[in-house]
């Protein structure tokens, strides 16, 4: 019996935290792949330290809803599950290229896959430039635009940044929008001076998160003057210092990302079937008017 | 309401379960319900015999079955190879399919019972403890169950009323809603059929506050899961108080592993590291008061079993919740590491005058705040301290322009 296991952070004080690890959950328990698809949280229940417990299958991969490795991938998550013998050498990563270790839980003495944050796997690229596709409502989105990936810098952790570049590495490899840039919230290239940044009309702005919360809603918005303040709201796009701004939101709660926590499971042994076909196709943008 | 009655279990024990008159001696004792067998059911047992060697029985309550071995073995019932063996206590039957069938139908009850337990619950150790506890299946046998089953078996989990029904197939359905709502027709309340659906009941409270915590007493009425099979049922509870059967499983099994606070705390790391420093080897005062602020009975539906260390007990009472709570949850960690900077803080004497009334009604408001009845406090009833008028004319009459009580300043040098 083969169950995947979706860690994520969650939230004391809003839903919208935890909101994008049950849409993807959901969207994975249709395909089927899986006998059980179970949720745990840092700030929600059940807890990282109580989820396994709740988990019936054999073979259990425990896939981390986080954009990077770092403090919650290599400390907490493993530390609360009881992985034992962990130690972050296991994943042999140079901060993007965790796959996967395999270790006993000791909560429920049985194995478990203990795989990389989805949001370093190479699918996630995917997921940034299909953010790009719903927020224009444009299946072809690329050409005279620009493609802002923004997170935080390396202040807060250096993978964060590596996870960005990346990405947007990797998107302006595959020449479809005029212009990629990695812009960051505490450092240069920052997000507040975006029009600066490009010279295209048109800039979609995918912000690397998990979920919406502070810093996608108030933060962001604010900071690259798509509002004087958050509660205003704004349009989207946005016209700023001339530049139109298509502003994303987090991208972890497009569809699609349901497709990375499969990649993770699959790259580390898990028997899919058909599932990452079903879950391309489900959660694809309309072409088209 | 309808929990079974053990009075006339053993006569009921001793018969075939069709025989819907266990209640013989008690006129009042609910009867129980005929039973067809569901050809899922009898199929099941021939698979079961099918995967187990000759002679080897499918236990069944009263009875078993096993296939034939040709009377190789003295000790095995006889029985032809393509033949089944009955055995209730009497002597050993030999009958073929068609047979087995009609003494199975007769025996529709237990048969369906083993069926349920065995190959629709299945093996899993919380789910199937759960659903035997229900209608405790354990301790009661399947004549009293049945029929107690057929009035409804009414448990509380938590804020949540489960109705346990056996249909005329035996097949187990339940009834879950909020506790409040028990007696409300179905027609009333919000209807759910899919388990993922009690995430949205979760969610708020009923004024439309997010609930941090799922063992609150916040949970909102005003639904139900009227018709649930026997695994949603456990995953409707798990949706709605995660992990509380595998921990109260755990429990009944005697394995429930508790980390007290001070394990707890020592492993927080980040900014949560803060916390080890609250516990200053001093004694546990303040972990009382934590137990006391979140864990109250009043506040949480969890019974608290852990406590300050291996050693040392709290003086608060754990409450008397079904499920256990085993170690100190993470809302209580984010508080405790906002308790350990506030009290850090030294104690300091500031001076100003309040009437015995005042000092009184500072008193009814923390109370009033404390245990959440500022809503229940009517506009104009000025005799209660925490009224807002009484409220408001107190801050009018002791707060200088700057917010301070008595106008005395809370640092001395913003004088
Ligand atoms: S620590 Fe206290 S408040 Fe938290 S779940 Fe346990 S009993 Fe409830």
């Amino acid at each position: 019996m083969q169950s995947l296991v979706i860690v994520a952070h969650g939230s004391h004080l809003n839903p919208e935290s935890s909101a994008p690890t049950y849409d993807h959950a959901d969207t994975i328990r249709a395909t089927g792949a899986f006998d059980e698809v179970r949720t745990g949280f840092w700030k929600e229940e059940p807890h990282f330290r109580e989820v396994l417990r709740t988990v019936e299958g054999d073979e259990v991969y425990v896939v981390p809803l986080f954009i990077s490795e770092g403090y919650f991938t290599e400390q907490v998550i493993p530390r609360e599950l009881r992985l034992a013998g962990w130690d972050v050498s296991e994943w042999d990563s140079d901060g993007l290229s965790a796959d996967q270790a395999t270790l006993v839980a000791e909560d429920i003495d049985r194995e478990v896959h203990y795989c990389g944050p989805v949001g370093t796997h190479r699918a996630m690229t995917d997921v940034i430039v299909r953010r790009a596709e719903s927020v224009t409502n444009d299946a072809d989105v690329g050409e005279g635009f620009g493609l802002a990936v923004v997170g935080h810098g390396t202040e807060r952790n250096e993978n964060s940044a590596k996870a960005i570049e990346y990405h947007a590495d990797r998107i302006a490899e595959r020449d479809r929008f005029d212009e990629v840039k990695a812009l960051y919230m505490d450092e240069d290239p920052e997000v507040d001076d975006l029009p600066e940044h490009f010279e295209s009309d048109d800039v979609v702005l995918v912000p690397l998160f998990i979920a919406d919360g502070y810093h996608t809603q108030e933060d962001i918005p604010e900071d690259v003057g798509l509002c004087e303040d958050h509660t205003e709201g704004y349009d989207v796009p946005e016209t700023v210092d001339g530049t139109r701004i298509w502003y994303a939101g987090a991208v972890g709660t497009e569809p699609l990302m349901a497709d990375v926590v499969l990649e993770r499971a699959a790259d580390a042994g898990a028997d899919l079937g058909t599932a990452l076909d079903d879950v391309r196709e489900t959660t694809r943008v309309a072409t088209g008017d | 309401m309808s929990d079974p009655t053990p009075a006339e279990t053993d006569a009921a024990a001793a018969e075939p379960a069709d025989d819907g008159d266990a209640s013989a001696d008690d006129p009042d004792a609910p009867a129980v319900p005929e039973i067809e067998l569901p050809s899922e059911a009898f199929d099941a047992v021939l698979d079961a015999l099918a995967d187990r060697e000759p002679g080897k029985p499918v236990r069944f309550e009263g009875f078993s079955v096993a296939r034939g071995t040709e009377g190789t073995d003295e000790d095995l019932p006889a029985g032809g190879a393509d033949e089944y063996v009955l055995a209730d206590g009497d002597r050993p039957t030999g009958m073929t399919e068609g047979d087995l069938h009609e003494a199975l139908a007769e025996r529709a009850a237990a048969v369906t019972d083993w069926y349920v337990f065995e190959r629709v619950v299945g093996e899993f150790g919380p789910r199937r403890a759960f659903l035997r506890w229900i209608e405790d299946a354990d301790g009661e046998t399947v004549a009293t169950r049945y029929a107690a089953l057929a009035e409804g078996i009414e448990r509380a989990w938590g804020e949540l009323r489960v109705t346990a029904r056996v249909t005329d197939r035996g097949e187990r359905r339940y009834d879950v809603r909020h506790v409040d709502d028990a007696g409300v027709l179905v027609d009333d309340l919000d209807v759910y059929d899919d388990p993922l659906d009690a995430r949205g009941l979760v969610t708020f409270d009923e004024k439309g506050r997010y609930r941090p915590l799922k063992t609150a007493l916040s949970l909102a009425g005003g639904w139900v899961f009227p018709d649930l099979s026997p695994r949603d049922l456990y995953e409707t509870v798990e949706t709605i108080y995660p992990a509380t059967v595998a921990n109260w499983h755990r429990e009944r099994e005697g394995d429930l592993d508790v980390t007290h606070w001070r394990e707890t705390m020592e492993r927080q790391s980040g900014i949560y590291g803060v916390v080890k420093t609250w516990d200053r080897g001093e004694g546990y005062e303040h972990v009382n008061w934590v137990a006391e602020a979140c864990c109250d009975d009043s506040q949480c539906l969890k019974r608290r079993e852990w406590q300050y260390d291996d050693e040392t007990d709290l003086d608060v009472d754990g409450g008397d919740g079904v499920f256990p709570c085993r170690e100190p949850c993470s809302v209580v960690v984010s508080a405790a590491r906002k308790w350990t900077r506030l009290e850090s803080e030294q104690p300091r004497t500031y001076e100003f005058d309040l009437t015995p009334s005042e000092k009184e009604q500072v008193e009814a408001i923390i109370d009033a705040v404390a245990d959440g009845r500022t809503d229940e406090i009517r506009e104009a009833d000025a005799k209660e301290g925490a009224n807002r008028y009484r409220t408001r004319f107190l801050r009018a009459k002791l707060f200088d322009e700057d917010g301070n009580l008595g106008g005395v300043p809370t640092e001395p040098d913003e004088e």
